[in-house]
């Protein structure tokens, strides 16, 4: 029920009366009217503007959300009104709606923007009037049009890692840019496509005169030479249909696709040529077969973008052309008629029937004029020139139609590939702001620590502090944090020489570059075939971690070398470190922020295991053996040559 | 009749003039605009009609003539206001606002009864008073002003007398407001049978005809009607 009638209810129930002397029965109760109040004025304020209406003109419409009790979330007990933190402009459609009892599409709206708060208030958009609804509904299809053409290109552009061999075939061959092999087959058919046009046209010219004969054409004077090139053309050309037959998803519906006819009707010609007898009629049908191969010239369709777009233009355009068709084959039948009953009468004329007139007609409309048959008579030469003219008209009326959908299509290609070049730079910015965000966190874990280790030393040192996060901030960082300390994994850096993860520290360790560097380099060597060797890995870049247990070894070294200082930190591994001002000398290579501080709190570590992990940093300078040493790693690694060291097996666990 | 002749000679005029157009060569004139041109004349005609604004009296006067309160009065009006922003209620409009509460039948004819009824002068158009003059007796009236409306209703050529014809076409009307769908399915002399019960009940002296006296006689006699005049009384 519409809810504008709503406040004719009174009305129709006050009428009722007039049924009651012819009842038989008696009549219900009314149902009674429990919370009788006034009607009153409702405050709504949206974004600081103030809208106001009677509490009854929103209850018309009880399911969304000003109509129901869910507005009580948004009263605001100081003022005393509905407070909203939404868009005032859009909240005048919504609000027209209850009053009206019709939801109007401002057209300066922006689509998604009016979805998003209709979908606020609880309105369904179906109900938005007639005036506005195409209007509404077309702006929502371009909306979708463009999503659906984003989220396509990104996915081709996601490097999927299991694709099989016949999907990265198909892909290879629908996107020519995904492979450089794709892209040298792409051009390689190209270029033999437009060999075999060419040849097919200086085949018929003539090619001068062998003596003793008359002219010839190039294509028999020299038969063999273009025999060769055809066959070497129609082999490419076989091979690439049956490439692209085997790759396609769906072979019934590739076979069915406007290309793959082009391509077989292309090459058949060729075969049924090498099938056929060389008997004399037959290869006179023969010959006729070999204008097929002028469709070599529609390939080029799969090249072109631009034949692509006038193809679609022309097949989206299908009514207004059969338009065109018709009219024109009306106009051509009435005037040809007319024209011949016109020039029966003059003698030698060439309008022999009225299917000959059809010739003097059609090309008189198109306004070629030909001139090889003219009227003669008065009347045949009064009637000709309203052909002619009226042959402007019909001809010029469905071509701007055409022409208009053609260059929007047009244009939306052109958009599309704008987007698509433009859609690097904006994923940058997204990946900039991403890892903004991460090393954000990575960074203010460092200060974070930093501040406790200091406050735990009580040294009062370095400044290294940052700027002070905001409480969202830290909140957003404790969660990460409590995120890493769940899984026992922790977040890195996006630099691939770093992306190890390993288990080093128990809580509230962090490493900073140096120290990484150094358990990065210490972890080379560990290649123990461990019970969780089916998790390593000896691709560079790519490590998995497992349990792992410092050992208890105490070594000390001079602080001397890089690898002294680096076991001597090792050693203290379970207690905070600074590092900053102890090591100086050693090269800072890395950004500062590529810490990795692994809190590796392994609820499910069992005895002490060894880190395996190999990365591909460069291997540093040969370290000073200390302590006992352990065989030498078993797999190799880049980092074959460093002797291990037996403090060097520790990768701290938490435990 | 002036009418027509008037839509007469304006359409040979129009005619004259485009055949004289077409001769002094402004071939623009096709088909399309022709008719877009009649279509446009027409839609004139019609605003013509429907620019009648009609503003009520005062609200102090109708609260002193009605049994409602200012507030109702308000709230009535606002409802009016927006479903007739010109200020009164034609028939079509009627038609369609009552048949928006019964959407199973065919709420037309007891609509048109009902616009009849309120409908004191005979104007053919309903303002805010009579609206509200009729709604203050059915609402607020005492039984027998309520009686007397409902007899009014009844009587469809307001002669002073129900006959069963007139109470025929009203038992009907109601029945179509119930639609095809119903349980039990709706027999053909169901309304007939209907309205014989009725005469029993209401003519007293069986001379076929029903006067005022009758009705209201045979009404208070009948508790249920009595009991069910009171049903709506706290609508408002």
């Amino acid at each position: 029920m519409a809810a504008g009638v709503a406040a004719w209810l009174p009305f129709a129930r006050a009428a009722a009366i007039g049924w009651m002397p012819v009842a038989n029965c008696p009549m219900p109760l009314a149902p009674a009217d429990k919370n009788k109040r006034q009607d009153e004025l409702i405050v709504l304020n949206v974004s600081g503007r103030r809208f106001q209406t009677w509490r009854t003109t929103l209850e018309r419409y009880p399911d969304t959300l000003l109509g129901s009790t869910e507005k009580e979330f948004f009263f605001n007990e100081d003022t005393k009104e509905y407070f909203f933190d939404r868009d005032p402009e859009v909240f005048r459609c919504v609000l027209n709606f209850y009053r009206t009892g019709k939801l109007h599409y401002p057209r300066y709206e922006c689509i998604s923007a009016y979805d998003d708060e209709l979908a606020f208030y609880g309105i369904l958009p179906e109900i938005i009037g007639d005036c506005c609804y195409e209007e509404y509904k077309d702006r929502k299809r371009e909306n979708a049009e463009r999503l659906m053409d984003d989220n396509d290109s990104e996915n081709n552009q996601e490097s999927m890692p299991s694709l099989s061999f016949r999907q990265t075939m198909w892909r290879a061959f629908e996107n020519p840019h995904t492979s450089t092999l794709a892209l040298v087959f792409y051009y390689v058919t190209g270029f033999f496509i437009a060999v075999s046009v060419i040849t097919n046209v200086v085949e018929t010219v003539p090619c001068g005169t062998v003596p003793g004969s008359k002219e010839l054409p190039c294509g028999e004077r020299y038969s063999v030479a273009f025999f060769c090139l055809d066959t070497a053309c129609v082999m490419i050309f076989t091979v690439e249909y049956l490439l692209r037959l085997f790759a396609a998803p769906s072979r019934y519906r590739f076979i069915r696709s406007v290309m793959s006819i082009i391509d077989v009707v292309a090459i058949m010609p060729y075969y049924i040529g090498l099938v056929m007898t060389n008997n004399e009629d037959v290869s006179g049908a023969f010959v006729t077969l070999r204008v097929f191969r002028v469709f070599r010239i529609f390939k080029f369709s799969r090249h072109s973008q631009g034949l692509r777009i006038l193809g679609y233009t022309l097949k989206s355009c299908a009514s207004e052309l059969g338009f065109l068709l018709f009219s024109l084959t009306m106009a051509i039948i009435i005037f040809a008629t007319v024209m011949f009953y016109a020039e029966k009468g003059s003698s030698a004329s060439k309008f022999t029937s009225i299917p000959a007139s059809f010739w003097y007609t059609i090309v008189t409309m198109t306004t070629l004029g030909y001139g090889d048959m003219v009227p003669k008579t008065i009347a045949g030469k009064i009637f000709g020139s309203i052909c002619s003219l009226s042959g402007v008209l019909v001809i010029a009326l469905p071509v701007p139609v055409i022409v208009s959908n053609f260059s929007r299509i047009y244009h939306q290609n052109q958009r599309a590939d704008k987007r698509r070049a433009q859609k690097k730079a904006r994923l940058a910015r997204i990946r900039v702001a991403k890892t903004g965000s991460s090393n954000a966190y990575l960074h203010s874990k460092r200060n974070g620590l930093l501040t406790e280790a200091l406050e735990l030393m009580g040294t009062p040192e370095e400044e290294n502090m940052g700027k002070s996060t905001s409480l969202i901030e830290s909140q957003h960082h404790h969660l990460l944090h409590c995120l890493e300390k769940t899984t026992g994994l922790s977040y890195l850096v996006d630099d691939p020489l770093l992306s190890v993860r390993t288990s080093t520290i128990k809580n509230h360790e962090f490493v900073d570059e140096q120290m990484f560097e150094q358990n990065c380099m210490e972890s080379s060597m560990q290649n123990y075939p461990s019970t969780r060797s089916p998790s390593l890995s000896s691709h560079p870049g790519l490590t998995t971690t497992c349990c792992s247990r410092r050992s208890k070894k105490s070594t000390h070294l001079p602080n001397s070398s890089l690898p002294a200082t680096r076991l001597r930190s090792m050693q203290e591994l379970s207690t905070i470190h600074i590092q900053g001002s102890e090591q100086p000398s050693l090269t800072t290579s890395r950004s500062s922020l590529n810490l990795k501080a692994d809190d590796g709190l392994r609820p499910n570590c069992k005895t002490s295991q060894i880190t395996t992990a190999i990365i591909s940093i460069p291997t540093p300078p040969a370290l000073t053996p200390e302590g006992e040493s352990r065989p030498p790693p078993a797999t190799p690694g880049p980092n074959t040559n460093i002797p291990s060291i037996a403090s060097n097996v520790v990768k701290v666990s938490a435990l | 009749m002036s009418g027509c002749s008037k839509r007469c000679k304006l359409g040979f005029v129009k005619f004259a003039q485009t055949v004289f157009k077409l001769i002094t060569g402004t071939l623009s004139k096709d088909i399309a605009w022709w008719y877009y041109q009649y279509q446009r004349d027409k839609i004139e005609d019609e605003l013509e009609m429907t620019m009648v604004c009609h503003r009520p009296e005062g609200l102090e006067q109708l609260e002193a003539q009605t049994n409602f309160t200012k507030r109702e009065l308000q709230v009535l009006y606002r409802g009016f206001k927006n479903e007739c922003p010109s200020g009164v209620v034609n028939e079509e409009t009627f038609k369609q606002i009552y048949a928006q509460f019964f959407p199973h039948g065919d709420a037309s004819m007891y609509a048109h009864y009902l616009f009849h009824a309120f409908d004191t002068t005979q104007t053919g158009s309903v303002k805010f008073e009579d609206f509200v003059t009729a709604l203050s007796i059915l609402l607020r009236g005492t039984v027998h002003e309520k009686l007397r409306w409902t007899f009014n209703l009844y009587d469809i050529n307001k002669d002073g007398y129900i006959n069963k014809e007139e109470m025929m076409d009203i038992v009907k009307a109601i029945y179509d407001m119930m639609g095809k769908y119903t349980y039990p399915v709706l027999k053909e002399d169901t309304p007939r049978q209907h309205v014989d019960v009725f005469f029993q009940k209401m003519d007293k002296n069986k001379d076929g005809i029903v006067t005022l006296d009758e009705f209201l006689e045979s009404c208070q006699e009948d508790d249920n009607i009595m009991r069910s005049l009171q049903l709506f009384q706290n609508v408002m």
